[in-house]
């Protein structure tokens, strides 16, 4: 099987899709020209040209208020936010625009539109830049949220964002941009609200995504099965829909659920999927739902001030630790 | 034509208005389109325009007044024309009254209720995880008996581990023995003594034979789940089983009956015994006329009976006189099991565990919730094929069973 | 103002339209006229819920606009979309209906006053955030440059919304991109409470275009439907044949509040301003050019108010004989298949 970086994987997806079908065209900042901030849509200018491949002012309600207008009307656009940050400047249109229009309009215009683009924090940016935004999207009806933690899921799920009927947010990380991994060979896509068993295990379940998953959750579970824990790690791949029956299946065999997210606590993703499993496994839970998030505070400038904030694999190992009344 | 005319909405938050000036006057002629009145709304001051043409013939809110949204203001009709039936309905002005002050409700705080130390014997409420909680129940584990090892004392699932049979174990610790040493001699009580002489009798003397079916449960699930929430109970599938015994008993008379040697007693009332488990042995307390009474009536009758027979409360006519017995062990896993006879009664029916399993439905396998139950026979008075009949129409009544409330 | 000597010299102009158009366009701007009143009417009786924003003295700007468009062009606009809705062709039965909230209503009762749409007529809604839907104005003229079609976009908007951040950002990419979107900002002098000098530092509010190099046009005598459709076919014929947009402003007025909420006269408008308008009637200046020019007499015009009131009522009828949207509707159409 090729071996390719999530940036390529993204690359190639976005290729797939306009070379199939006419009505796909990219378009944000520095995409074309400038062969994209983080190279994500490198060659695509030239081997698709400028109508196509569409740089933009700085102008995130603007641009993103063409694409969904442009989608309501037939075309399927990609709109690439340079980060998710910068998203909250096109929040209205999003929202109130895209996510409502099916709606609102009795069945009348859809919009098929993916908004993709890097989250979450990198290394020292500082607290407007490194935000995860995925909770305050996946709270509304009419948004599909998208976020995948390697290359194969990045490329099979941008696919199907692309060929999705409906607006998708589409959280990369770019942190992981150069990270490689294992691809199928050839055409293939990956469904919305499918979760992936990453590692099986019997005594706590773990449920993470996107860079947290990486970097902190994988890790932690390998600490862990040294001090002779067994660890069901979960990667849910999209957030809305959640593939709910994935996780209720896992605490149900293991009775302990810890949450590893980089969204803060109020009204995050964790805080739902708590919830959730409070409601359905009820009578299956030997403990409380743990969270591990980033600290309840803007994300601060200093190095240490900024792992300190963000969840880690000590924090996990202590909230699995909890879990199992092990201290 | 007379109209009356209402107080508009006018703004998407107003609930009543204020009539500040009216610009026609009573008797006055009103053409369509004309100020009629002006009225504040609870956004700002308004005018209303006539929809109508005629004469303004009556006024019923005076400015100053308050109407209601919808509630009539004026009349608008010609010149002679009678407006009596429209003026009875003129409304009290909503204006006068009070209006409610919001009260600041602020709830009493109780300050945080202090956690109570691990004091499970001292009947205080227990502590214990969801899934500890669950297991306890199904292996009927006394949480009581259980010391916590979690947070503030609650019990959690490593604390009972132990003490199921074949669960995975987390926790390593052994379980205590219970017979220290090689052997016990343990004194056989009345009951016990009782017991062992009367079955010892029936295995030697009654030919038993035994003949088991399948019952699909899922109607009778769904059946009991109704009635619970309809009726506020808390039926059981023993209930079930006594009514629909009891209505097949009816029909099958060589079932509900008992061997005399030269003949055999045939009895018109199901009087049916259910095996209760005491501690050291079991009794059967016995539900007169079951054939009479609706389930709900049995349900209730039952579970006194149980609570007396496990207080050694029963009276000797509430344990005597029965003609046929239930026994159940579903509630210990028992997939299905044969039960003795108790003489002089012809036949005994012994229930198991209702099972979650594949089962074939319209040809298609689908999952499933079966029970079995197997009758034990009294062959000298019950054949095969009376037996196997009585079965089918208890089955035939259990999958069934809203026929049990006729 | 000689109304001779303007009359005489739209005579000219009406030669080069067909009598049948003319009359048309008389029958609809009275058909939104008295829907218009209907509904004021019938939200008084507490029928109609919610904001419903009138379009009562700016009939000439819808029909005067979309009569210099073809049904393949998309129009889009703000919540005052009662007006323009009919003129592009819903059905007014089916506006009225979703304005009570009937499952026979346009959005099958799901969007209400402010959220009219029609995907066959290329109307594009009714939209409630203000300025929310101008870059979606530019995108549907991106979709149609991207295919090599001819389609343009009417982008109507208050004067209000030309302050907003996404007018300013939509404007900037359609000059920028040449997208053939005609923005035309129904400049009624108020947005809700608040006079155009208030709100923006420019009061002539075309001089915007200027910031993006943008071909504009203003239109002073916005209740004259042939004046509106002389500027905005301009602009339409200029967009289809360079892709290039225009910012066009429409001098007109409300004769109604912002909403029904909001009143006539009296908290920021004086009584005098209004009925000094009222005098231009969209109605009654046409009517007059018609007579004068001898396309329709006072026959057609009593026969014509009768023929409209009974397409009211039997809107009216339509309406209370339908039924609301079934429970089982709160859970459709949230997400397309």
């Amino acid at each position: 099987m090729p071996v390719v970086s999530i940036r390529e994987a993204l690359n190639q997806a976005m290729d797939e899709e306009m070379a199939r079908d006419d009505r796909v065209f990219l378009m944000g900042e520095e995409v074309a020209q400038y062969n994209g901030a983080y190279k994500v849509s490198q060659g695509l200018l030239a081997k698709y040209g400028p109508r196509r491949i569409i740089d933009t002012p700085i102008a995130e309600a603007g641009f993103a208020g063409i694409g969904i207008g442009a989608a309501m009307v037939g075309l399927r656009p990609i709109v690439e936010f340079m980060t998710w940050n910068f998203s909250l400047v096109a929040y209205d249109q999003i929202v109130n625009h895209a996510a409502k229009m099916l709606s609102m309009s009795g069945g009348h215009f859809s919009v098929p539109i993916v908004f993709r683009g890097p989250g979450g924090a990198a290394h020292n940016l500082g607290a407007t830049h490194s935000q995860a935004l995925e909770s305050i999207y996946a709270h509304f009806p009419g948004l599909k949220v998208v976020m995948p933690s390697n290359p194969r899921d990045a490329k099979g799920l941008l696919k199907t964002a692309i060929r999705d009927n409906n607006p998708v947010i589409f959280i990369e990380s770019e942190v992981m941009y150069g990270e490689k991994g294992e691809i199928p060979e050839g055409e293939y896509t990956i469904p919305f609200g499918i979760g992936e068993i990453v590692q099986e295990g019997s005594d706590v379940t773990i449920v993470s995504w996107s860079k947290i998953l990486q970097h902190v959750a994988i890790k932690a579970a390998s600490r862990l099965a040294d001090e002779g824990v067994s660890v069901e790690l979960i990667d849910p791949r999209t957030i809305r829909p959640m593939d709910w029956e994935l996780i209720f299946h896992s605490v149900k065999k293991t009775n302990r659920l810890v949450i590893v997210e980089e969204g803060w606590p109020f009204a995050g993703v964790g805080a739902q999927i708590s919830h959730e499993v409070s409601s359905n496994c009820f009578d299956d839970l030997d403990a409380p739902v743990e969270r591990v998030t980033q600290e309840d505070v803007p994300l601060p400038y200093a190095h240490n001030l900024e792992i300190a904030s963000l969840p880690s694999i000590q924090k996990v190992i202590r909230a699995v630790r909890k879990v199992l009344y092990l201290d | 034509m007379a109209t009356k005319i209402l107080m508009p909405k006018l703004s998407d938050t107003m609930t009543e208005g204020v009539i500040l000036k009216w610009v026609k006057k009573e008797g006055e002629k009103v053409k369509q389109g004309e100020i009629l009145v002006e009225i504040e709304s609870d956004k700002a001051d308004m005018e209303l325009e006539a929809y109508d043409s005629g004469i303004l013939r009556k006024i019923m809110i005076a400015a100053g007044g308050s109407a209601a949204i919808g509630a009539p203001i004026a009349i608008i009709a010609d010149a002679e024309e009678d407006i009596s039936a429209l003026l009875t309905e003129i409304p009290a002005s909503p204006g006068n009254a009070p209006k409610q002050e919001l009260t600041d409700e602020t709830p009493k705080s109780s300050g945080p209720t202090p956690l109570s130390p691990a004091s499970e014997t001292t009947g205080v409420r227990i502590k214990a995880s969801p899934v500890a909680k669950r297991l306890a129940a199904e292996s009927k584990i006394e949480l009581r008996t259980l010391i916590g090892s979690g947070p503030q004392g609650r019990i959690i699932k490593r604390d009972i581990q132990p003490l199921l049979s074949n669960k995975k174990q987390v926790s390593m610790k052994p379980a205590a023995p219970i017979i220290s040493g090689g052997y016990q001699d343990v004194e056989l009580s009345l009951i016990r003594k009782t017991i062992a002489k009367r079955m010892q009798e029936s295995k030697q003397i009654v030919p038993h034979f035994y003949v088991t079916v399948e019952i699909d449960m899922e109607p009778a699930m769904a059946f009991r789940d109704q009635l619970n929430a309809a009726a506020g109970s808390k039926m059981s599938f023993t209930d079930i089983l006594v009514k629909a015994s009891a209505v097949a008993l009816m029909k099958h008379p060589n079932i509900n009956a008992t061997y005399r040697g030269n003949s055999m007693r045939q009895f018109g009332e199901a009087h049916i015994a259910v095996a209760v488990a005491l501690e050291d042995g079991l009794v059967t307390p016995v539900l007169r006329n079951c054939e009479q009474k609706t389930i709900l009536q049995l349900n209730a009758e039952l579970r006194d009976l149980a609570e007396r027979a496990r207080n050694r409360r029963l009276k000797p006519e509430e344990y005597q006189g029965a003609t046929f017995t239930i026994s159940n062990l579903g509630m210990f896993g028992v997939k299905d099991f044969a039960a003795i006879v108790n003489p002089p009664e012809g036949a005994i029916l012994a229930v198991g565990a209702i099972i979650e399993k594949p089962v074939v439905k319209k040809g298609a396998i689908v999952i499933g919730h079966t029970m079995s139950v197997t009758l034990s026979s009294d062959h000298r008075i019950i054949d095969g094929s009376v037996a196997a009949r009585f079965l089918e129409d208890v089955k035939l009544l259990v999958e069934n069973p809203a026929a049990l409330l006729l | 103002m000689n109304m001779t000597a303007e009359l005489n010299a739209l005579h000219e102009r009406l030669l080069h339209l067909p009598p049948e158009t003319l009359l048309k366009w008389y029958d609809e701007m009275l058909l939104i006229r008295r829907f218009e009143e209907k509904c004021a009417q019938l939200y008084g009786m507490g029928k109609i819920g919610g904001f419903c924003h009138l379009y009562n003295g700016q009939e000439a700007v819808a029909t005067g606009s979309i009569g210099a468009i073809t049904p393949e062009d998309y129009v889009i606009t703000a919540y005052r979309d009662h007006g323009l809705a009919i003129s592009k062709g819903l059905e007014p039965r089916r506006i009225l209906a979703e304005l009570l909230g009937k499952s026979t209503g346009t959005t099958k009762g799901k969007g209400g006053s402010m959220h009219l749409f029609d995907r066959e007529k290329n109307f594009l809604g009714g939209h409630a955030i203000v300025g929310g839907h101008i870059p979606l104005a530019a995108g549907a003229a991106f979709a149609s440059k991207y295919r090599n079609e001819k389609r343009v976009c009417l982008c109507f908007m208050g004067d209000g919304a030309t302050n907003i951040g996404e007018f300013h950002e939509s404007l900037n990419l359609a000059a920028l991109w040449k997208l053939p979107v005609i923005y035309i900002i129904e400049n009624n002098k108020y947005g809700m409470g608040t006079s155009v000098d208030r709100a923006s530092a420019v009061e002539m509010l075309i001089k915007k275009a200027a910031a993006y190099d943008m071909r504009c046009g203003v239109v002073e005598d916005g209740h004259d439907v042939l004046k509106v459709y002389e500027t905005v076919k301009a602009a339409v014929d200029h967009a289809r044949s360079t892709y290039e947009p225009s910012l066009l402003e429409v001098q007109t007025f409300r004769y109604r509040g912002h909403s029904m909420s909001d009143p006539i006269h009296g908290h920021y408008r004086t009584k005098e301003e209004v009925e000094t308008q009222k005098k231009l009637d969209p109605l009654t200046v046409f009517a007059e050019v018609l007579k004068e020019s001898q396309i329709a007499g006072d026959e057609y015009f009593k026969t014509a108010e009768k023929r409209i009131k009974s397409v009211v009522e039997e809107c009216v009828q339509f309406t209370e004989q339908s039924p609301e949207p079934p429970l089982g509707d709160l859970y459709t159409d949230v997400y397309a298949d």
